[in-house]
């Protein structure tokens, strides 16, 4: 801990360089008194501690060999040799980048749609985004849990539904070549109302003179979807995709309660492959080498996504007024 | 050529509620659906007779522990990640040097960084912080990822302040103690409510970080919980589905609390 906080410096700093004045002469006197780095401090140092030291710690635990109990010993660059020849890396990349894909594709229209539906003034509007909602009411493990049981071969719906049609009962979640999709599937009824959500806030901000100028031009329904409501969406169809990207590297705690990453590989993405590397087989070394290359994934993934987003222009944005 | 429009639009509505409220359907009456009932007759029937059975038995097996340790965690979290992320975006909007910018930048470089890349040295730290097995571990960590977001949707909310405020209060001679606690506080309210409602989500959602940092059962969450009695009764489903449900009856009663803030703090945290 302290060093984080010795690292931190403290106290006015550069603003004089940067910043302008705010408006006219009275400017200067109250300018000396605006919040310094101090206010800074209790983010910064959980922040350090947890997420930017332990960057640095994994990237020296991917150059030893650790059991995690004992004292890690140097190992060069063993791991990172056996990582270039682990055909569960390419395997587990593969998945991912599938599984965010797909879920992307599926999750993005249906929580648009909905979300810009329940914006809107209909009748029973209330009772149905109620319903939409329930998913949010339980946890990731309830949901994942939950589906496990009700996809269950032997007593799950669709079985006794097979069953009571006299047809082969299906092992949804035991088929390796549907297995993934049904992850998605799980995973859309998770998070699709969140997105939901989001959009109809958004929807609802949208000025309805756009509407009443659309519809005294003629513009249809659809037209009107197109021509005002996405433009106007588009920073939150921005930030509900960076949400849904980033987020998509968590999707593996789902994954490892619903079907642990099977069957056989077909579900084991690369986080997974990562934390039973390292705490089912107390390999923690690998495990690093693994997670370093997560890191780089996500941090390659979000650089992308900031740039083509409105996070990183929160500043000139300002900048300009 | 509104009434074509309605009618798909209709029909997928109607679908997605169907896909929305059949497995909930079946949740709530398999967990009120008697425990050889079940094992007879599967899920599908219409149940002849309810218990309350399963809900004793889950809370038997500890569950009002469970939930009272996610409770703690959960309001411990948000309390820490509000405490710490208000001051930091108070700072980041209103001092605009460079030191503060770079800062400003590593937390947006925080949204890159997933939970489980970073588990393995975050064991190793909280074990030499002789934080392992406790409710503390699980909190420190989960509010550290909960920061990037928060200070994000915060900052975005202070940015909306006009600039005016400020100067009125600094002429009246306010300290930044002054002005946080009357101005900033008080108007970036749908700010911290959305920051707190999805700080908390990940809270009580969270599985890596119990998982990894905690083992004795004294200290365990809802959600390990959960897979603890799915794992220990492999077939008792009625069990876990009232597990499931006694675990979501705090959440929805937070939820016919919380509405209607939630819906405004989003759009004000991603409304733009």
């Amino acid at each position: 801990m302290n060093t984080a906080t010795a690292s931190l410096p403290r106290g006015r700093d550069g603003s004089r360089r940067r910043g302008r004045p705010p408006g006219g002469g009275t400017g200067s006197a109250a300018y000396r008194q605006r919040p310094g780095l101090g206010w800074l401090v209790p983010a910064g140092v959980l922040f350090v501690v947890f997420a930017l030291l332990p960057i640095v710690v994994v990237a020296y635990l991917s150059l030893t060999e650790w059991n995690g109990l004992g004292a890690p010993h140097w190992a060069g660059l063993a791991n990172w040799r056996s990582l270039l020849h682990d055909t569960e890396v390419p395997h587990g990349i593969r998945i991912t980048v599938l599984l965010t894909a797909v879920s992307w594709l599926v999750q993005t229209p249906l929580a648009l749609l909905l979300g810009v539906w329940s914006a809107g003034p209909q009748r029973h509007r209330a009772v149905l985004s109620a319903v939409f909602f329930l998913p949010l009411l339980l946890s990731l493990a309830a949901i994942a849990l939950s589906w496990q049981a009700l996809l269950d071969p032997n007593f799950g719906v669709p079985a006794a539904l097979a069953n009571a049609l006299h047809v082969p009962a299906p092992n949804l979640l035991g088929d390796p070549h549907r297995a993934l999709y049904v992850v998605v599937a799980v995973l859309a009824w998770q998070w699709v109302p969140f997105h939901t959500l989001i959009y109809q806030g958004a929807a609802r901000q949208i000025p309805t003179q756009l509407y009443e100028a659309a519809a005294l031009d003629g513009a249809t329904r659809v037209r009107r979807f197109v021509s005002v409501t996405l433009p106007q969406l588009r920073h939150t169809i921005v930030a509900s995709s960076v949400l849904m990207i980033v987020g998509s590297l968590t999707y593996f705690e789902t994954i490892l309660l619903l079907t642990g990453g099977g069957p056989g590989d077909a579900t084991e993405v690369l986080p997974l492959h990562m934390y039973r590397t390292g705490f089912v087989g107390f390999d923690m070394g690998y495990a690093s080498a693994l997670a370093l290359l997560l890191v780089v994934v996500g941090a390659a993934l979000s650089v992308l996504i900031v740039r083509a987003s409105g996070f990183a222009r929160m500043d000139s944005d300002r900048e300009g007024l | 050529m509104r009434r074509r429009g309605k009618v798909p639009a209709a029909i997928a509505l109607v679908l997605w509620l169907l896909v929305v409220a059949i497995p909930v359907y079946f949740i709530v009456v398999t967990s009120l659906r008697p425990a050889d009932a079940y094992l007879s007759h599967g899920a599908l029937p219409v149940p002849t007779q309810l218990s309350l059975d399963n809900y004793g038995r889950a809370l038997r097996l500890g569950f009002s522990g469970f939930l009272r340790n996610s409770a703690i965690v959960t309001v411990a979290t948000i309390v820490l990640t509000l405490g710490a992320a208000l001051p930091a975006a108070y700072a980041i909007v209103r001092n605009r040097s460079r030191l503060v910018r770079v800062w400003l930048s590593v937390f947006l470089f925080g949204l890159a960084i997933p939970a489980q890349a970073v588990i393995v040295p975050v064991y190793l730290i909280i074990t030499r912080l002789k934080l392992y097995d406790s409710l503390t571990a699980i909190v420190l960590p989960t509010a550290a990822f909960s920061l990037p977001l928060a200070i994000v949707v915060l900052t975005s909310s202070l940015r909306d302040i006009p600039d005016e405020l400020y100067q009125s209060m600094e002429l009246d001679g306010a300290g930044n103690g002054r002005v946080f606690t009357r101005l900033v506080l008080p108007l970036s309210r749908p700010g911290l409510i959305t920051v707190g409602i999805v700080a908390g989500l990940n809270a009580w959602n969270g599985i890596l970080f119990p998982l990894v940092l905690t083992q004795s059962s004294r200290w365990r969450v809802l959600p390990l919980g959960l897979w603890n009695f799915q794992g220990q009764h492999g077939t008792d489903v009625p069990g876990l589905m009232a597990a499931v449900v006694l675990s979501a009856l705090p959440m929805l009663a937070l939820y016919l609390f919380g509405r209607r803030h939630l819906l405004r703090g989003l759009a004000a945290g991603f409304g733009r």
